[in-house]
């Protein structure tokens, strides 16, 4: 479904993505762990389309097509979510309001019907009730004033309600307190199906309890430096990323 | 930073929608302004002598005048010469109903998406239509005159109600109060009369549509709205432009009177062509509008939604005379490409526990220029008077300039003044987050802009509010950056 081949990117300049490799098979779920700033969010922000990032050297193929071709929008209506690690704050906006916008453009594209209003907010219940936000958060302006964890909250809502092909959870867990964590990992359990993928970005091994992932890749100085199973996440949270890093060392040598 | 410009490129380059116009036979004016213009337009509209005079005496007084230079806003010298003050669709005698009005006119206010025939009318809206100099129009009379609401043309007041338009005229924006009121004052051709009698709620929103058509033509039209005591009326304004390469000049006045207990709401959406991307055309707008809470316990609330012109200049204000009068002003004031506004608001407390909100939200998009004017005044009597103004300024792009300038006058010292003020850049992970969700830059704009005008958005009836919201949108398409 995804296909990463030698994929460089740089910011203003910094080579920050350094040659990622990855295959991602329909309904796998990939954990990426890796120290901060060894370019998580940086791989999250190019499959998602953010134009400051530079794509440098490398592909990426979405379902048969050059993802990079595409604009952030048709990326997301082709399938794929992130989950911000920082969601932003858009003042005013509903997320009610936002949403229904979100879905209908996504639909258009699929040239499907837009959802009149009475059919989206069924939508929406049904959605709330996988994820068990409140109501109220949701006629709220999107995200202002919202807590760290219920922004968070927000963002599997609304990957619950755009129902994605591959989503991409940027340390969702973090500022989720241990319910909220069980409350989301369970939300993203049921919206697991054989055609979709998801990839999950964390620090903690915890969360991987909770979202089995099929596979563990460490990320370091913008490249996949080791790839294993959820044994490899309890063995980082045991020894830290030292290790990798001398072993990273030792090879370069 | 190329995709934007592209963006930009595409779009800026859209079309003023409104930007048409059609030949009809016209009844005009010479051009050029002297004391004979004066009394041409007047004998043409059969007027009183009082009324002439009225007219001559502020066109003495504005000859005296100098054109205002505070505002921050340039544009070329207007000659006042070149100008024609009179343009009138030729009718062949005056409708009598809507029937009878010419079909040629008809069709240019249906091409405006306004039906003057009450068939098929807005939804319970009674119509007002002014083209160039002249009403062509008005719909629902008989629904209305049955509470003993006027609601007519300017001139037609004139004829049937001499004595309220005798006792009221002038006696809020005086005929002397400002360069383009003593304009207008001397020339103003037509506009809508609107009177509420005591104790009346009128049933369905008053709306007038002002359209320029004629070249080289000034448009300078005059709204006076009476509200008795207790009464209440909603008042909605609309007005477009063709497009066309020289500048026209609309200098228009607005009168409210509002007695004790009475509540008016004036709400505007102002449309005129905002002139071309490289900044040629567009409508110059001075307008003076103003409101008299006379009575005790009265109320006066402007929202005005301003997206077109290429000049703006306007400060619909607020005398709160009566105690416990209320005061208000909401405002979203759009401006891309070369577009320049100057508005705002004055809200003089003369009564005591009068109170007043000013809500300004500011655009400023392209290489447009933006300004807030605020004056809050508390006059010695004005005890416990007090004041919550927000001006808050969304900028997109570099090129763009937004500016505020509050002046408070404070003579009480009861008095009560809160002020905040906030700017802020559209951001690029705003627009990146709505992408991210499916939803094009442009529509992403349309939706952070619609959240931060909102607050103002949510003061206009319904059906101004959707069409408000759309022209936000078309005003800024294509700005992202
Ligand atoms: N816009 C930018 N300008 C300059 N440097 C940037 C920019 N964006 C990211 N970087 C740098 O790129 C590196 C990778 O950042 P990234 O956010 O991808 O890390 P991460 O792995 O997600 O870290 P964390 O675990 O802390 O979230 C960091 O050194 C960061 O400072
Ligand atoms: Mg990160």
């Amino acid at each position: 479904m995804l296909s990463i081949k030698n994929l460089h990117a740089s910011v203003e300049g910094t080579a920050i993505l350094n040659g990622i490799n990855l295959e991602i098979k329909p309904g796998e779920v990939h954990a990426i762990m890796g120290p901060n700033g060894s370019g998580k969010s940086t791989l999250a922000s190019v499959l998602a389309g953010r134009e400051e990032y530079e794509v440098t050297a490398g592909e990426v193929t979405f379902k048969g097509k050059d993802l990079l071709d595409l604009s952030p929008e048709d990326r997301a209506r082709e399938g794929v979510f992130l989950a911000f690690q920082y969601p932003v704050e858009i003042p005013g906006v509903s997320s009610t309001n936002f949403l229904r916008t979100a879905v209908n453009q996504v639909r258009e594209y699929r040239g499907q019907e837009p959802l009149d209003a009475v059919k989206f907010l069924s939508l929406m219940k049904e959605k709330m009730k996988l994820v068990e936000i409140d109501q109220k958060l949701l006629s709220r302006a999107l995200n202002e004033g919202f807590s760290g964890g219920e922004k968070k909250k927000n963002e599997i809502f609304q990957m619950a309600v755009l129902e994605p092909t591959l989503s991409i959870l940027d340390e969702t867990d973090s500022g989720l307190d241990i319910d909220a964590l069980k409350v989301v990992a369970n939300g993203v359990n049921q919206l697991k199906s054989k055609d979709n993928a998801t990839i999950v970005v964390t620090h903690y091994q915890r969360l991987l309890d909770y979202i089995v992932p099929d596979y563990v890749h460490v990320l370091f100085n913008g490249r996949i430096v080791k790839s294993g199973t959820k044994a490899l996440a309890l063995e980082l949270e045991e020894k830290g990323y030292d290790w990798i890093k001398d072993e990273v060392a030792g090879t370069a040598v | 930073m190329s995709k934007d410009n592209e963006i930009l490129e595409e779009f800026t380059s859209k079309e003023y929608e409104h930007g048409w116009s059609v030949n009809y036979e016209a009844d005009e004016a010479p051009v050029g302004l002297n004391e004979d213009i004066i009394r041409w337009i007047s004998s043409k509209k059969e007027e009183p002598q009082w009324l002439l005079d009225w007219r001559l005496k502020a066109f003495r007084h504005w000859e005296k005048m100098e054109e205002p230079t505070w505002p921050n806003v340039s544009y070329p010298k207007i000659d006042y010469q070149s100008l024609r003050y009179y343009s009138a669709p030729k009718q062949k005698s005056k409708p009598k109903s809507i029937d009878e009005i010419d079909p040629e006119l008809l069709k240019i206010y249906e091409r405006l998406g306004i039906s003057l025939n009450e068939q098929k009318r807005l939804q319970g809206i009674a119509v007002d239509a002014v083209l160039d100099s002249v009403s062509v129009g008005t719909t629902f009379k008989d629904t209305l005159s049955k509470l003993g609401v006027v609601f007519c043309s300017f001139s037609e007041a004139v004829k049937e109600h001499p004595e309220l338009v005798k006792k009221y005229l002038g006696s809020v924006v005086p005929a002397t109060d400002n360069y383009f009121a003593a304009l207008n004052s001397a020339v103003f051709s037509d506009g809508s009369f609107c009177y509420i009698p005591k104790g009346v709620r009128c049933p369905m929103e008053l709306s007038t549509y002002f359209r320029i058509n004629a070249a080289n033509t000034g448009q300078f039209e005059r709204t006076l709205i009476i509200a008795e005591d207790k009464s209440y009326v909603s008042y909605l304004e609309g007005c477009t432009a063709p497009q066309r390469d020289e500048n026209q000049l609309h200098a228009a006045v607005v009168e409210i009177y509002a007695a004790e207990n009475a509540e008016v709401k004036y709400s505007t959406v102002q449309n005129w062509f905002p002139g071309d991307k490289n900044g040629k055309g567009g409508i110059y707008n001075f307008v003076t509008k103003r409101g008299i809470c006379a009575g005790d316990y009265s109320k006066i609330s402007w929202t005005q939604v301003e997206t077109g012109s290429a000049v703006t200049w306007k400060y619909p204000s607020c005398i709160l005379k009566g105690d416990h009068s209320i005061g208000e002003f909401y405002s979203v004031a759009v401006t891309n490409n070369y577009q320049q506004a100057d508005t705002g608001t004055k809200m003089i407390h003369i009564g005591k526990n009068t109170k007043s909100r000013i809500v300004s939200k500011g655009i400023s998009a392209g290489k447009s220029q933006n300004s807030y004017r605020g004056q809050v005044q508390i006059m010695k009597r004005a005890v416990n008077a007090r004041n919550f103004s927000q001006c808050d300024s969304l900028l997109m792009g570099n090129n763009c300039g937004a500016h505020t300038f509050p002046y408070i006058d404070i003579h009480n010292s009861t008095a009560q003044v809160e002020h905040e003020a906030t700017t802020s850049k559209i951001g690029e992970d705003q627009i990146f987050y709505c992408n991210q969700r499916g939803i094009d830059s442009e529509d992403a704009v349309a939706l952070i802009v619609n959240g931060y005008a909102k607050e103002v958005l949510n003061q206009l009836p319904m059906e101004f509010a959707v069409e408000a919201q759309k022209l936000l949108a078309l005003t800024l398409e294509g700005s992202v950056g």
